[in-house]
């Protein structure tokens, strides 16, 4: 035992002995603080057989000096006290370094949920401000840039039309394809009920170019390319070369945020074309193998079903889902500061909120074009 | 005898075609104050990483208080990275963190400690490097570059090692700061009669704090006492020590002979 404790005719005596490290600490540090010094008058420490103290040692040492001291008690040493007693008293007792002019007393914030709701309020309404504020700064350099080509950084967009397209379509054409057989095979299950089932060309034709198409292109994308315009834009902030590009005089939006904005814009369509074509596929396919249906009879019934604004009713999304997915995306990665957990906290904020975005649009494209009337 | 604190023997290190160390030997002994020194791309930052286990050598011995460490596992290095400390070059403080948490950290993963303990502890770690006090409730983020090599070496510090590695402890800091981080690692070293190993190109640094220094030349290390090695033939370690930007140290005299 590193510490034997002996009761003495008028106090303790504590022999402390081998080596007081890491290991023996934590077991030290209970014996220490479990020793009653109520009545005792006198502390003898004696430190002839003890090989090693380290700092945490000294400090769990100090502890019950203190308590022993505050309770009356006289304490000795042999033959004397050791070093890192002397540090440990020395670290806490020193003059604290200048700090830093501390912080104005803190103003009393209200609290309770009035209180909450109107905070939540004013995040609310200054979040929407920095949206909009966002959304004018890339289109401003955006309409300055057309005036020089050179300054869209065409390279730049190619690449992010090939990151983010390209690279994207086997995911969306397998998703799509599942995503039509599942609705075809649903349809057919119930109108088969009717005698009606040649009509499922016509629900998987309007629901794949109508909806599903982009609408599940759209959320791929938010998660594959919104989270990773997050991660870019928000690594480069915290690696400070957002602040190098400003200080060479370089505008971030124009490198950073616009080519990934004209990037999926250009490569949303492209990958919903892709969504569409694979989508009608698919209820082909089904429809071949499980309603016997020919497939000069499912080409028939689409050509029958679309109107001629049926395809482009759901192409006109594509590039409005792109612009809210990049911009969710790059606006919170330029959100980024501090620290690596900041970081992942924008990434989700940016996916969670691109992909809201996306389906609050989607529902008020349905109302317009309900009042529309196509 | 008790075997030297850092050992390393006919180290070979290559990535690739690329020769980083071909054969090279080291000794720390107890209590010094050890400088690596050498030319960027000379391999000190591998020869860390090797001695803290954090990568394979093709071929050698590194040996820390007699453990052949190339030889162990994973679960039987645990116990020797409780012996030592490291200081990374740029603090590599955890910045999720503040800075009490960080001090606590190895605390946590080693130590069953109850929490005012546990907060005590690293505060007292924290002023022992010379930090204030309020500064254990900020995030590394908000602390100055200072500050941040400070408390890189107070969570170093946190399970009382023997030996501490720093890696460029005054890269980036200005002479006056530089000078009492110099001043902190001697205060630390004769304090807890610390093992000190240190990579740096400061030659006021070495000047200062170093009882010993080893050059990585040409795959190899030369170590020698820093009276000795100031002298040494090789033209590199001449150019170190002699070129235009240590000529005034040199003919000003030592500090640390």
């Amino acid at each position: 035992m590193p510490l034997e404790v002996r009761r003495t005719a008028n106090g303790l005596q504590l022999d402390l002995s081998g080596e007081w490290g890491m290991p023996q600490f934590a077991s030290l540090e209970s014996q220490l603080e479990t020793l009653d010094v109520g009545s005792v008058r006198d502390v003898r420490i004696v430190t002839q057989g003890l090989t090693a103290l380290n700092l945490s040692g000294a400090w769990a040492l100090r502890q019950f000096l203190t308590r022993a001291g505050a309770a009356g008690a006289a304490v000795s040493f042999d033959p004397a006290p050791p070093d890192q007693l002397r540090l440990v008293d020395e670290t806490l007792k020193a003059a604290e370094p200048a700090a830093a002019p501390a912080a104005a007393a803190g103003e009393q914030t209200p609290s309770g949920p009035l209180a909450a709701i109107g905070r939540w309020t004013v995040d609310a309404a200054g979040d929407l401000a920095g949206w909009l504020a966002f959304f004018g700064r890339v289109t401003t350099t955006f309409l300055a840039s057309l005036a020089q080509p050179r300054r869209l950084r065409p390279i730049s967009v190619a690449r992010h039309v090939y990151d983010t397209g390209i690279t994207a379509m086997p995911i969306v054409a397998l998703i799509a394809f599942l995503i039509s057989v599942i609705l075809a095979y649903l349809s057919a299950q119930e109108l088969r009920g009717y005698g009606v089932d040649i009509y499922v060309a016509d629900l998987v034709t309007i629901g794949v170019l109508r909806e599903l198409g982009v609408l599940l292109t759209a959320i791929v994308v938010a998660g594959r390319s919104g989270s990773a315009f997050a991660a870019e834009i928000g690594s480069m902030q915290l690696n400070e070369e957002v602040d190098a590009l400003i200080a060479s005089g370089v505008d971030p939006f124009e490198v950073l945020v616009v080519p990934r904005v004209v990037g999926l814009v250009i490569a949303m369509p492209l990958l919903t074309i892709v969504a569409d074509l694979i989508g009608l596929t698919g209820g082909a396919l089904l429809c071949r193998y499980l309603l016997d249906m020919p497939l000069t009879q499912f080409v028939h019934r689409v050509q029958e079903s679309i109107a001629p604004t049926t395809f482009w009713v759901g192409m006109i999304k594509a590039p409005v889902f792109a612009l809210l997915i990049a911009l969710a995306g790059c606006s919170r990665g330029m959100q980024v500061s501090g620290s690596a957990r900041v970081l992942g906290h924008m990434v989700t904020v940016a996916v969670v909120q691109a992909i809201f975005l996306v389906i609050l649009a989607d529902a008020l494209f349905a109302i317009l074009f309900m009042k529309m009337n196509i | 005898m008790q075997p030297p604190v850092v050992e390393v023997r006919g180290l070979v290190n290559r990535f690739g075609g690329q020769v980083v160390h071909d054969g090279l030997d080291m000794q720390v002994e107890r209590d010094e104050v050890f400088g690596i020194v050498g030319g960027s791309g000379s391999g000190k930052s591998v020869l860390l990483r090797t001695i803290l286990g954090l990568q394979r050598p093709q071929a050698g011995v590194v040996r820390i208080d007699g453990l052949d460490i190339t030889q162990l596992t994973e679960a039987q290095l645990r116990p020797v990275k409780a012996r030592y400390g490291v200081a990374f070059q740029e603090g590599a403080l955890y910045s999720g963190l503040t800075l009490l948490q960080n001090v606590q950290q190895p605390m946590i993963e080693y130590l069953e400690l109850e929490r005012t303990a546990l907060d005590e502890l690293a505060l007292l770690k924290i002023r022992l490097v010379g930090l204030p006090t309020d500064a254990a409730g900020k995030y590394p983020a908000q602390l100055s570059g200072g500050m941040v090599k400070r408390a890189a070496v107070a969570r170093a510090l946190a399970l009382d090692p023997a030996l501490l590695f720093l890696d460029e402890p005054t890269s980036g800091l200005d002479p006056v700061s530089a000078a009492a981080f110099d001043d902190l690692v001697l205060y630390l070293q004769k304090q807890l009669r610390l093992t000190i190993v240190m990579i740096t190109h400061d030659l006021d640094s070495i000047f200062r704090t170093c009882n010993r220094v080893g050059v990585i030349v040409d795959h190899h290390m030369e170590s020698d006492t820093l009276q000795r090695i100031v002298d040494h033939p090789n033209p590199w370690i001449q150019a170190y020590f002699h070129g235009e930007r240590a000529r005034e140290r040199t003919a000003g005299g030592q500090h640390g002979a």
